[in-house]
């Protein structure tokens, strides 16, 4: 694959298109998921290709969001993120006792 | 269906004529697979081109039942020549660039939505099924050439300036879209097919509202303008697609694929 | 994407050394659990697989090549929407790639680079011409069914995000070889014309579909790091052996041959032997050398260049209309 170039080819100094991440819902009543990424100059365009690249097969909706926007958490922020959550019985139903007779 | 014979035969060959328009011009957006600006646009024109070619398949398949003489869909796709299609001279317009490409699908998607949205009300069953299923997918292709209208229009010097040379190089097949002919007129008559004349104005008032979102002149009248697409007058082109399209069912006839 | 050691130190934890932050990162990884872009993971875990997800999107994109040649000569209305699909598909697994690739921290755009700068490989098989319309029936069942092979057990991969591109891109892979495999019986059961077409393409390409599978374990190097990294879990040897029993049976059943004298069932092991791959044209392939390496990296440029006005005006167009 070592080939002469032409010139021009490999400097590439075109500006980068805008990375945007693609939620889909199965289906009606399902939630929206994360199936992947593309790349679009705008919104418009990114939800059209959405639709071509991930709901050829089938898609209830679609939603599109700027790659930049989101804000996650980091592995370093999960220690005190969610392991705090892990001791919190009382949150859940089992915690609680009712007598056995009793339907809720 | 319980139409009498001289209407049959004409109703096979006005089938034909629509599916020819499908076929040629799926198969001119199959050429553009992968070879696209970008990736995304491979999937969007490879999109287009299975929609248009899965809809010349139901009016190849209609025309062949209703025809009623052992051809199939392939046969009528495969083993007719040049003189005896019937699409328009627009769509076997070779792809030129992107632009040109787009200017072509634009002008084709907003008449090809008209044109549904009437076939759709066809008094044949058969027919307005047909229509209503490739409706949904004409007004999703017309939303995305129409975006690309306005982004190549409104890009760049350069993207304008292939844009305009594309409208105006196009604009000679435009017209006779909306002209019938005596086929059309016999089907219209039995409220079998929509009336082209009362398409042109709405496509005339969208191309052009579009034309000036995108900073495009409409291209003049005056020059001159094509016809007999549908008697099988055709543009040198249309030849060397069907010489291409048609190779392994000359080569070999008869074989089953 | 580089991951944020500081903040580790804010939350009260002590900073990791780099051996016990790679002590932790294969642990995890024997453990089962995924690898996400923002985790931390050694410099060469990131290296190694940039390359081997970016390669395998270059080769879905250059592979659109070989059999997009054939799709405005399809012979019925069935099989170009079909091949049409099945290329367009390719396209789409190419996207999905270089977006797992991107998580990694690089662009799409560099990565194109790469490939158009002949820096990047991609899967040498796409550097085979595509000669008669049988190929676009024996690609879609031996390439791509080599190809599954070999990317089933990336679905099973330590990355996610390349776990999960594999996922979905398998289940669209079935189709292509059904779609493949349906062709090649239809021809294998048509005229004699058909007949000597479709062996004639089998012919041609068995032996470069066996190099799909890469070297011989004996001589593949980045191994050892893969596998223990669960990038890679099979050795090369392996899979192209489970290939080869498994065409076997597909090949009998369509009265096709497969082009080697040597090929027999070894009742001791229960696989079937086959003959001596010719490793020097796999290597004059890789090496640029192969019938069609020019022919493909000359399409890609043309598409990248010809496309670069377009972009632009998109780019243009989005910047002076920002509500769209």
């Amino acid at each position: 694959m070592r080939m002469k170039m032409e010139k021009n080819t490999t400097a590439e100094n075109e500006e980068k298109m805008p990375l945007w991440e693609v939620f889909s819902q199965a289906k009606s009543g399902k939630p929206h998921t994360h199936v992947g990424s593309l790349h679009a100059p705008d919104g418009t365009m990114a939800l059209q290709n959405a639709r071509d690249a991930y709901a050829r097969r089938g898609s209830a909706s679609l939603w599109v969001v700027p790659a930049e926007a989101i804000i996650a958490s980091t592995p370093e922020d999960s220690p005190m993120f969610f392991d705090p959550a892990e001791d919190k019985v009382y949150r859940h139903p089992q915690f609680y006792k009712i007598p056995r007779s009793v339907r809720l | 269906m319980s139409l009498n014979a001289e209407i049959r035969g004409q109703l096979f060959n006005y089938l034909l004529r629509h599916a020819d328009d499908r076929l040629v011009l799926g198969h001119r957006l199959s050429e553009w697979c992968g070879h696209g600006p970008m990736l995304e646009e491979d999937l969007a024109l490879a999109n287009i081109a299975l929609d248009l070619i899965g809809q010349a398949s139901l009016f190849y398949k209609l025309a062949a039942e209703t025809e009623a003489n052992g051809r199939s869909e392939d046969d009528l796709a495969f083993l007719r020549d040049s003189a005896e299609f019937r699409n328009l001279q627009l769509v076997e317009q070779p792809n030129g660039d992107f632009a040109y490409t787009i200017a072509r699908q634009f002008f084709f998607d907003v008449y090809d939505v008209l044109f549904l949205e009437q076939l759709s009300l066809s008094t044949e069953a058969e027919i307005s099924a047909i229509g209503a299923k490739a409706l949904k997918e004409a007004q999703y292709h017309l939303r995305h050439t129409q975006q690309w209208m306005l982004r190549l229009g409104d890009g760049t010097e350069e993207s304008h300036r292939r844009l305009q040379d594309a409208v105006d190089d196009l604009w000679r097949f435009t017209q006779e879209m909306f002209v019938p002919d005596e086929l059309d007129h016999t089907l219209t008559a039995e409220v079998i097919a929509p009336d082209l004349e009362t398409l042109r104005s709405s496509w005339q008032e969208s191309v052009e509202q579009t034309l000036r979102e995108a900073t495009l002149e409409l291209p003049e009248d005056s020059q001159y303008m094509t016809s007999g697409s549908r008697g099988g007058y055709h543009t040198e082109h249309l030849g060397y697609l069907l010489a291409e399209m048609q190779v392994m069912q000359r080569t070999h006839p008869g074989a089953a694929w | 994407m580089e991951s944020q050691p500081h903040i580790r130190d804010i939350s009260g934890n002590t900073a990791l050394d780099e051996a016990q932050r790679v002590k932790r990162f294969e642990e995890r990884i024997q453990a089962g659990e995924r690898i996400e872009p923002k985790d931390w993971m050694p410099d060469v875990y990131r290296r190694q697989l940039t390359r081997m997800i970016s390669q395998h999107a270059h080769s879905e994109v250059v592979g659109m090549y070989p059999e997009g040649n054939w799709i405005t000569r399809a012979p019925t209305l069935r099989r170009k929407l079909g091949l049409l699909a099945k290329v367009q598909d390719e396209c789409g697994h190419g996207l999905y790639l270089y977006c797992a690739a991107e998580t990694l921290g690089v662009d799409r755009s560099d990565l194109t680079d790469e490939l158009l700068s002949g820096k990047a490989k991609y899967a040498s098989i796409f550097n085979y011409p595509t000669l008669s319309w049988a190929d676009i029936g024996v690609i879609g069942w031996l390439v791509d069914g080599a190809a599954i092979i070999n990317q089933t057990p990336l679905a099973k991969c330590s990355y996610g995000p390349y776990a999960r591109a594999m996922v979905h891109i398998c289940k669209e892979e079935s189709f292509h070889l059904k779609q493949g495999y349906e062709i090649v019986t239809k021809l294998a059961q048509g005229n004699s014309a058909q007949k000597e077409m479709v062996q004639e393409s089998v012919n041609r390409w068995w032996w470069p579909v066996l190099m799909m599978f890469g070297p011989s374990d004996s001589d593949s190097s980045n191994s050892e790091d893969l596998m223990r990294w669960k990038v890679k879990l099979f050795s090369n040897d392996s899979l192209r052996q489970r290939f080869v029993n498994g065409s076997v049976a597909q090949a009998k059943a369509v009265k096709l041959t497969l082009p080697d004298p040597d090929l027999r069932f070894n009742e001791e092991s229960g696989n079937w032997d086959y003959g001596t791959i010719n490793w020097d044209e796999f290597w004059q392939v890789v090496k640029g050398h192969g019938p069609c390496n020019r022919e493909r990296m000359r399409m890609s440029r043309k598409k990248h260049n010809d496309g670069r006005w377009v972009r632009e005006a998109a780019r243009a167009y989005s910047a002076r209309h920002p509500e769209k």
